[in-house]
């Protein structure tokens, strides 16, 4: 029985489920809260980008545009125009996603540091969009963003509520909230990886000639898998915005983008729960070194080159790689 | 009965060279046809061109009586054409057996819905295209490898892979540059006993190679290649006594 489940290809789902599950007995106050509300809703999106970059080995360094554009489609419709939340969310991603594949057509046709410098641009023209066009996102200063409600059920980080009888605060309901949404989009990443769709995508970074001659379209899955992870940028964008309550351009910078890439290469490329641990500590570490004052930026700078340099291939795969190394031996030395 | 591949005047020049000139043969349905010629005769860049990575000079090529100019490899795969390589095309970054199950791609065709939610017919598919690549993996003499990462196996067994990939495609031709080249003898007869085994299916199989006993043995007919020209056309016996051929080799 427990052999069947360590088997089993949710095992990591599984793992997660669990760690969500019991996380909230050290989370002390809202604070904490909030720092693990906003980390699930950036592991997602980095799991998404981990589709691009990881599995197909498309790189984009403007990935927070696609968040951002997510969050401010989200802020306009429904604190300018009065949407209800859901559908907000979902045109948004539909809109992004259109944005996304036209974009996406023309620039993926590019590789290597040439794709970095395309996508690159692209990330800068939407940050420069939502800096400037002051009557619709409010310029530099940023704009408010109503809860998000479903059917006049309003979600708050401020409120409190009651839950199966149990009464937990707002903060404490986003914190489920957004734990759900991560175990979704892991699943939704899962098992695309896992299916002929996901072999044609990695197969795109493992030799593009070889996908071709067995009849993968390269150009077509490119755009495919682009689009998607620009999708789930955008709806994570929309809940953030919707958790924050206040968003500014900052969500589409280049920082912010350049964190999410971190985050898949420090967690392990190509690896869906590695980037989730990735997102986790790029968004704990400058906590921890919040102690270091001055220093922290340097620790944190230290830090990301140590791992990398000894860890060239991300948390995750290189910690997974050393304890199965350590249990070969072991069961070699038992033999 | 029309030709399966015809190739008709081609031509493809990199800057000043003449990689390939006026070159025209055809390949008939079920033939084991080879190309030969000395290093740098052009014979990979014959293959790159029918199989649509190189677009020719001037020329034309017919697959089933069908031009190929206008499409990409993809389509020509579709079309039921497919190859192997001299340099290997492995993804190094997937296991052996999903190399294989990659050459399925074009039976699996499953919708994103599907696929997002791994629905039943999608677990099936999967299972089934499991097995058959299982099935290919042991046809081809590397069923010890199936859950292998591909980056962890030998040269030999890369190449026999790279077949079973193109085979699990289910082609009408496939096109194989020099499968022999970096095998040893007993690897060899193994690689002439699989190429008749794919033949006697009643697969085309086209062959870029050097190994001279290989190619004499298996052929149906030859092309020989010199300079990017067409030395001589026929079969084996016809080719083994042109004296153009001779003279090329052996340089007299």
């Amino acid at each position: 029985m427990l052999n069947t489940f360590m088997q089993s290809r949710l095992r990591g789902l599984m793992i997660l489920a669990l760690i969500l599950i019991i996380l909230p007995a050290f989370l002390g106050n809202p604070f904490h809260y909030e720092l693990v509300t906003q980390m699930a809703i950036i592991a997602a999106t980095v799991v998404g980008l981990n589709l691009l970059v990881g599995f197909a080995g498309q790189i984009s360094l403007g990935h927070a545009g696609f968040f951002g554009l997510g969050a401010y489609f989200t802020g306009i419709a429904t604190g300018t125009y009065g949407w209800p939340s859901v559908p907000a969310l979902v045109v948004g991603a539909i809109v992004v996603g259109f944005i996304a594949w036209i974009v996406g057509r023309p620039i993926l046709r590019l590789k290597g540091h040439y794709l970095s410098m395309a996508t690159l641009a692209v990330g800068f023209i939407i940050a420069i969009i939502l800096n400037n066009e002051r009557a619709l996102t409010g310029g530099p200063d940023g704009m408010p963003v109503p809860a998000f409600e479903v059917f006049g059920w309003e979600l708050s980080a401020f409120g409190s509520y009651s839950l199966f009888g149990i009464d937990i605060e707002g903060f404490q309901a986003w914190y489920i909230f957004a734990s759900v949404v991560l175990l979704v989009a892991v699943w939704f990443a899962l098992n695309l990886i896992e299916s002929p769709i996901g072999r044609a995508l990695r197969s795109v970074h493992g030799s593009e000639v070889a996908a071709s001659v067995v009849g993968v379209n390269t150009a077509k899955y490119k755009s495919l898998v682009f689009v998607i992870s620009a999708i789930y940028a955008s709806l994570m964008g929309s809940l953030y915005a919707h958790f924050q309550g206040f968003i500014t351009p900052a969500v589409a910078s280049f920082e912010f983008s350049i964190l999410f890439i971190t985050m898949v290469v420090l967690g392990g490329m190509g690896s869906t729960f590695g980037v989730i641990i990735g997102a986790v500590v790029l968004k704990l570490l400058p906590q921890v070194l919040a102690d270091f004052q001055e220093l922290e930026h340097v620790m944190f700078g230290l830090i990301l080159m140590l791992t990398m340099i000894f860890m060239p291939k991300g948390l995750l795969p290189t910690l997974t790689a050393f304890v199965s190394r350590k249990m070969r031996k072991k069961a070699g030395g038992e033999a | 009965m029309t030709a399966l591949v015809e190739v008709k005047g081609l031509d493809k020049a990199f800057g000043g060279v003449h990689a390939v000139e006026g070159v025209s043969f055809s390949v008939e349905a079920g033939q084991v046809y080879s190309v030969i010629g000395p290093n740098g005769a052009g014979k990979t860049t014959l293959f790159n061109l029918i199989t649509g990575l190189y677009t020719p000079t001037k020329g034309e090529i017919l697959l089933n009586g069908e031009s190929t100019a206008k499409l990409e490899p993809n389509e020509l795969a579709e079309r039921g054409m497919c190859r192997t390589f001299q340099q290997m095309q492995i993804c190094m970054n997937m296991t052996a057996i999903e190399n294989v199950m990659l050459g399925r791609h074009l039976q699996l065709k499953s919708s994103l819905f599907t696929t997002l939610f791994r629905l039943p017919s999608l677990r099936r598919n999967e299972a089934a295209a499991r097995k058959r690549a299982a099935e290919l993996m042991e046809y081809v003499g590397c069923g010890d490898y199936l859950d292998t990462d591909a980056s962890a196996m030998s040269y030999g067994a890369l190449k026999r892979l790279e077949i079973a990939r193109a085979l699990a495609a289910e082609p009408k031709v496939i096109l194989l540059d020099e499968p022999a080249a970096g095998l040893n003898a007993v690897e060899t007869a193994a690689l002439e006993e699989l190429i008749r085994k794919i033949a006697d299916q009643g697969t085309t199989v086209m062959l870029v190679e050097h190994d001279m006993k290989l190619v004499m043995g298996i052929s149906d007919r030859l092309l020989v290649l010199n300079y990017g020209r067409v030395l001589a056309e026929g079969t084996p016996e016809e080719i083994r006594q042109n004296p153009d051929v001779i003279a090329a080799y052996l340089g007299g």
